[in-house]
């Protein structure tokens, strides 16, 4: 594919880049780097990958347990121990109380706002991504089932 | 109990759920002959009053807590007394124990305390047993022996650790998906004490056991679990009718093991998953207990409750309150041996579960 200079769309929605921005620039510049030799990646890249996504999944669970700042004090797993009852895999789906196709992350913020009380996270804040990682993990290996309910 | 009497107690508890449904669930307790009279009780459980700071507590556990109450005491004809199974603060404070025992302060009639985790891991129970009396005792009424056990006990060496601090323990202890938890136990000195306090009832006396935790085990990892379960079963092994009602898992759990019926409570604060809903592991939901439906977030009272339990000769109706949901009743049937929902035990008669989450 002929590599385009058009900024992505997360780019362009984001006046200052955050860091997911950053990441997904490295991303595009290793695939540019890789058009000489797909598949060249060794063992110790992928330990490395592994360990990066294994760094965001455990702040998701400490998040999870009580470190997200909660202006009652109460935290996500007190009513979801090991992230259940989140269903991550039915994501997106009609939200029947909301009355449209809702995301994982509006429904964790759904949570944060009613009952923790608190301000909610945006969609590209590491926490978020945090989060996200640590309940679809706590899911893993269960078949994706959008829209079910 | 008479039948009478039963149906008004009933149709009372309908009007109530037609009138907004509550947390809580009654028990009733029956007896074939006339001497032992039929007699039912209130049962409450695991408010987790929770301190926020200075007099601020969670508004939406209060409100549970205070739902019960007021519907407790709107119960006709007026059951002997009020269980409330443990678990009234969060956080094992004084501040969270005393304002929860305000508002339970409302209540018409004695109320029977047992002890749960978050009552105890930060004080060892000091503050509640000031408050509240010995940590296990029994007590006998109308021909039925009731234990009150404290099943939320643990191995010494993790009690007794190395904590930064007694609330680094109760925070330890908090955390129901804890892989560094440790499973709930009767313990050996207090095992010892029940097999005493057995040795001079009959062995035809109905018993009604009271814990916080399952006295069986279901999911070690979210400690719906008793470690030494077994051994407890056995002391109650001699009795012609024996059953256990406990708190902890915040949801309809039933279940028969010999000659014991198990029965859970619902929480008047937030309700739990059931352990089969986490894919990771494997866990043993009683094959007889039909669960609730999933809960709707929306409705911070969904999937919350409340008991009022009969007794009849020994065997229990639990009548369970479920604010916004249709009542609930299981009961012992004695065809079959075992606890039954009335309505809904027949595959065919069962609501929609959570079993594909």
């Amino acid at each position: 594919m002929k590599p385009s200079s058009t900024p992505s769309p997360a780019a362009r929605a984001t006046p200052r880049p955050g860091r997911l921005v950053r990441v997904a620039a490295g991303v595009l510049l290793s695939a540019l780097a890789a058009t000489g030799g797909a598949d060249e990646y060794t063992a110790t890249d992928l330990e490395r990958w592994q360990q990066a996504y294994g760094q965001v999944v455990k702040k998701g669970d400490e998040l999870f347990h009580g470190g997200l700042a909660s202006e009652n004090t109460l935290q996500c797993a007190q009513c979801h121990p090991n992230a259940a009852n989140t269903h991550p895999e039915t994501y997106p789906k009609f939200q029947q109380q909301l009355g449209r196709v809702a995301t994982l992350f509006e429904m964790i913020n759904w949570c944060i706002e009613n009952p923790l009380e608190s301000a909610p996270l945006a969609a590209d804040d590491p926490r978020m991504v945090a989060l996200q990682a640590y309940i679809t993990f706590e899911r893993r290996g269960m078949p994706l089932a959008p829209g079910k309910h | 109990m008479s039948g009478l009497k039963r149906r008004e107690f009933m149709k009372r508890g309908a009007a109530l759920a037609a009138a907004g449904s509550l947390p809580l669930g009654v028990v009733e307790l029956a007896f074939a002959d006339d001497q032992t009279p039929d007699f039912s009780f209130a049962f409450i459980s695991d408010s987790h009053i929770t301190h926020i700071k200075g007099r601020e507590f969670v508004r939406n556990f209060d409100r549970g807590l205070m739902r019960a109450v007021a519907e407790a005491n709107l119960l006709h004809p007026r059951p002997d007394f009020v269980i409330y199974g443990g678990d009234i603060a969060q956080l094992g404070t004084a501040a969270e124990i005393d304002h929860g025992l305000d508002i339970l302060g409302g209540l018409r009639g004695d109320v029977h305390y047992v002890m749960g985790e978050h009552d105890y891991y930060l004080d060892l129970g000091e503050h509640w047993e000031r408050r509240l009396g010995p940590q296990y005792h029994s007590f006998d009424h109308k021909g039925v022996h009731f234990v009150v056990l404290n099943s939320i006990l643990t191995h010494e060496a993790w009690t007794h650790g190395a904590w930064d601090s007694p609330m680094a323990r109760m925070n330890e202890m908090a955390r129901l998906d804890n892989p560094d938890g440790s499973p709930f136990m009767v313990g050996a000195a207090q095992r010892a004490w029940l097999k005493q306090d057995l040795e001079r009832v009959y062995c035809d006396t109905p018993i009604v056991v009271l814990s916080h935790s399952p006295l069986q085990k279901i999911y070690r990892g979210w400690n719906f679990w008793t470690e030494d379960a077994e051994a407890v079963q056995a002391l109650l092994a001699p009795f012609r009718k024996v059953t256990v009602l406990y708190g902890h898992v915040h949801q309809i759990q039933y279940n028969q093991i010999g000659n014991i019926s198990f029965h859970a409570a619902m929480a008047t604060a937030w309700p739990w998953p059931y352990p089969g809903s986490y894919s990771q592991q494997t866990s043993h939901l009683p094959k007889l207990t039909v669960p609730m439906n999933r809960a709707d977030p929306f409705f911070e009272r969904d999937a919350t409750g409340w008991q009022f339990v009969n007794l009849h000769s020994g065997d229990i109706d639990v009548h369970y309150q479920l604010p916004g949901n249709t009542p609930r009743v299981v009961a012992f049937d004695a065809a079959r041996g075992h606890p039954v929902d009335r309505h809904h035990q027949a595959p065919e008669d069962r609501l929609p579960t959570q079993d594909h989450y």
